[in-house]
């Protein structure tokens, strides 16, 4: 090496300002966090199905087996699978262009009330959830009644438990006798209301009409569960559809079509016998059968599906 | 005593250089951030969930100090060769490791203490902010005197695992003794499933062995009362007692051998 040679390498090369060092590193953290976000935003759309199935997937799903993974934690775990049960049921219910599946919804619940036997509202709502019809639900109130009995297996005295279950066979599996069976153990439990032994008796007299079903979901609307009241609200809109849509058909059959016509709004608006489309409570128009002019709550509406054999 | 005083002033101090009041933001960030969120997600049971987050984090912040802490108690001193000094000073090996102790509870006892006032402050909040009506669907009420209950006994087991930790500290390396602090404390976990385990095998000497493990080992689970306190169910004085009784005798013995050990130990 020349000695002009070594000079050159001695000589130290400027040091970057630290303010401009600055900006770099800035600029280099937001340019790279951007690009992570488009990267990931373009998987997410591209890949969506793939993430969905993955929320699928329960990898555990013995509740005694998470118990003693769980440790000390197992009140916080069932917390995490209760959060999950409502995603889940949310997630399928409102899903819109997929078939929806309640698979998973069964083993949630009974992890969730595995690691915290006493969740009430784990076994209460879990068990509307599970005996509501398909589409808005599994249509599975054997799973509920399953669900209700070991809630009864912690705590034997609860009166609710006894009186849900007494509900699930009269509101969905139309079993007047077994309903009558709970009600009457629901009411022999201590602090149950006095208004349990009457429903016995209405359950004897195989009462599958409005009246009943408004007077017990009445009582399921007096509870302290927020969403229980929810489910409540929507159910007596339901019963309130109904008996409109027995006054719709008749406004229906009492005026028919002209020959070469079919039933619509449109023909009973123009001929005055209504001011204007009739709605159900939510809002949504009702739909009528343009062949026979039987009425039905629109597929769109909050109130579909609704319950079926439930008479005046 | 003032020697014991000293000593558990200068870990908590220590602890407090060493970052540890981090933790207690992070606690509370965690529980506010919960309170507003776990009402969209939890059907009506934010103030159960907020309860047991809150509960667990005391727990599980408190596990990490306890561990990561007290495994280093000794064994950094002796690392270090601070020990070399510390003992040319008029204090016993003996209160050198009571003193440790003492220091590092002293730190938990004003962590967890932090964390409580915290969580009943949120409790506080959300009570406020919910209406009355809404309020009768609660397991037990917002503010409950009965999540004290599982706050003390999260606070005895902390200051078990923290006498492991110590008790470790004094013949092994940090690493090793945080590695069987954490196995005795998940084996503590699973310890209670020993008592019963002639039910399930045939052999009397594997069921003698597997009850003297019972007792031998410590019996972690029957500090946890936190599902009963966030239910509002019954836990009875007695248990308290008799929980924080085994807990005390089992601290005083890990810190007589660790004292033991230490006082053995040959630091040439």
């Amino acid at each position: 090496m020349t000695s002009g040679a070594r000079q050159t390498a001695l000589v130290p090369t400027p040091a970057p300002k630290p303010a401009l060092m600055r900006i770099v590193a800035i600029a280099g953290v937001v340019v790279s966090l951007a690009g992570a976000v488009g990267l990931q935003v373009t998987r997410d759309r591209l890949y969506a199905g793939q993430s969905r199935e993955t929320e699928r997937i329960l990898y555990v799903r013995s509740g005694e087996a998470v118990r003693r993974i769980a440790l000390d934690f197992d009140a916080l775990w069932a917390d995490v699978y209760w959060i999950r049960a409502i995603q889940h049921y949310g997630g399928e219910r409102l899903s819109t262009g997929r078939p929806r599946n309640y698979d998973l919804l069964f083993p949630l619940l009974d992890l969730t009330t595995t690691l915290d036997p006493y969740f009430n509202i784990a076994y209460r709502f879990g068990a509307i959830f599970l005996s509501e019809p398909a589409p808005g639900g599994p249509g599975r109130p054997d799973q509920a009644i399953g669900l209700l009995q070991k809630g009864i297996g912690v705590q034997p005295n609860k009166w609710q438990y006894y009186h849900d279950i007494a509900f699930v066979y009269y509101w969905h599996l139309r079993d007047f006798q077994a309903a009558a069976r709970w009600f009457e153990r629901a009411a022999e439990r201590p602090n149950a209301p006095n208004w349990l032994r009457p429903m016995m008796a209405t359950m004897l007299s195989a009462s599958n009409d409005r009246a009943s079903a408004r007077f017990l979901w009445n009582q399921i609307l007096q509870s302290d569960e927020e969403w229980l009241q929810k489910t409540a609200t929507r159910s007596l809109m339901q019963l309130d559809a109904l008996d409109l849509i027995d006054q719709l058909e008749a406004v229906a059959r009492r005026f028919p079509p002209a020959p070469g016509e079919t039933y619509s709004w449109e023909a009973l608006i123009r001929r005055r016998v209504l001011r204007g489309v009739p709605v159900d409570s939510t809002g949504t128009a009702f739909e009528i059968e343009p062949s026979d002019g039987s009425v039905r709550v629109a597929r769109t509406s909050p109130l579909f599906p609704m319950p079926e054999n439930i008479h005046r | 005593m003032r020697a014991i005083r000293c000593i558990a002033l200068s870990v908590f101090r220590e602890s407090i250089r060493d970052r540890v009041p981090y933790n207690l933001v992070l606690f509370a960030i965690l529980l506010i951030a919960s309170s507003f969120f776990l009402g969209q997600l939890t059907a009506g049971q934010d103030v159960k969930i907020i309860k047991d987050l809150g509960l667990a984090a005391t727990a599980v912040f408190g596990l990490f100090i306890a561990i990561f802490i007290g495994i280093g108690l000794v064994s950094k001193e002796v690392e270090r060769r601070s020990i070399y000094a510390l003992l040319a000073k008029p204090i016993s090996r003996q209160q050198l490791v009571l003193g440790k102790y003492a220091g590092l509870v002293l730190t938990l006892a004003v962590n967890v203490a932090v964390m409580t006032v915290a969580l009943y402050v949120v409790l506080a909040y959300m009570t406020w902010t919910t209406a009355a009506p809404l309020q009768t669907s609660w397991d037990a009420p917002g503010i409950d005197p009965r999540l004290l209950k599982a706050v003390f006994l999260i606070f005895v087991e902390l200051m078990l695992i923290t006498a492991l930790a110590l008790f470790f500290s004094t013949f092994s390396t940090p690493l090793l003794s945080a590695v069987l602090t954490l196995g005795l404390y998940i084996v503590g976990h699973f310890n209670a499933d020993l008592r019963n385990f002639e039910s399930v095998v045939e052999s009397r000497t594997a069921a003698g062995l597997a009850r003297g493990l019972y007792h031998l080992l410590p019996d972690l689970s029957a500090f946890d009362v936190k599902t009963q306190v966030v239910h509002g169910l019954d836990v009875p004085a007695g248990y308290l007692v008799l929980t924080a009784g085994y807990g005390a005798l089992y601290i005083a013995l890990l810190l007589v051998v660790a004292i033991l050990i230490f006082s053995r130990r040959d630091f040439k």
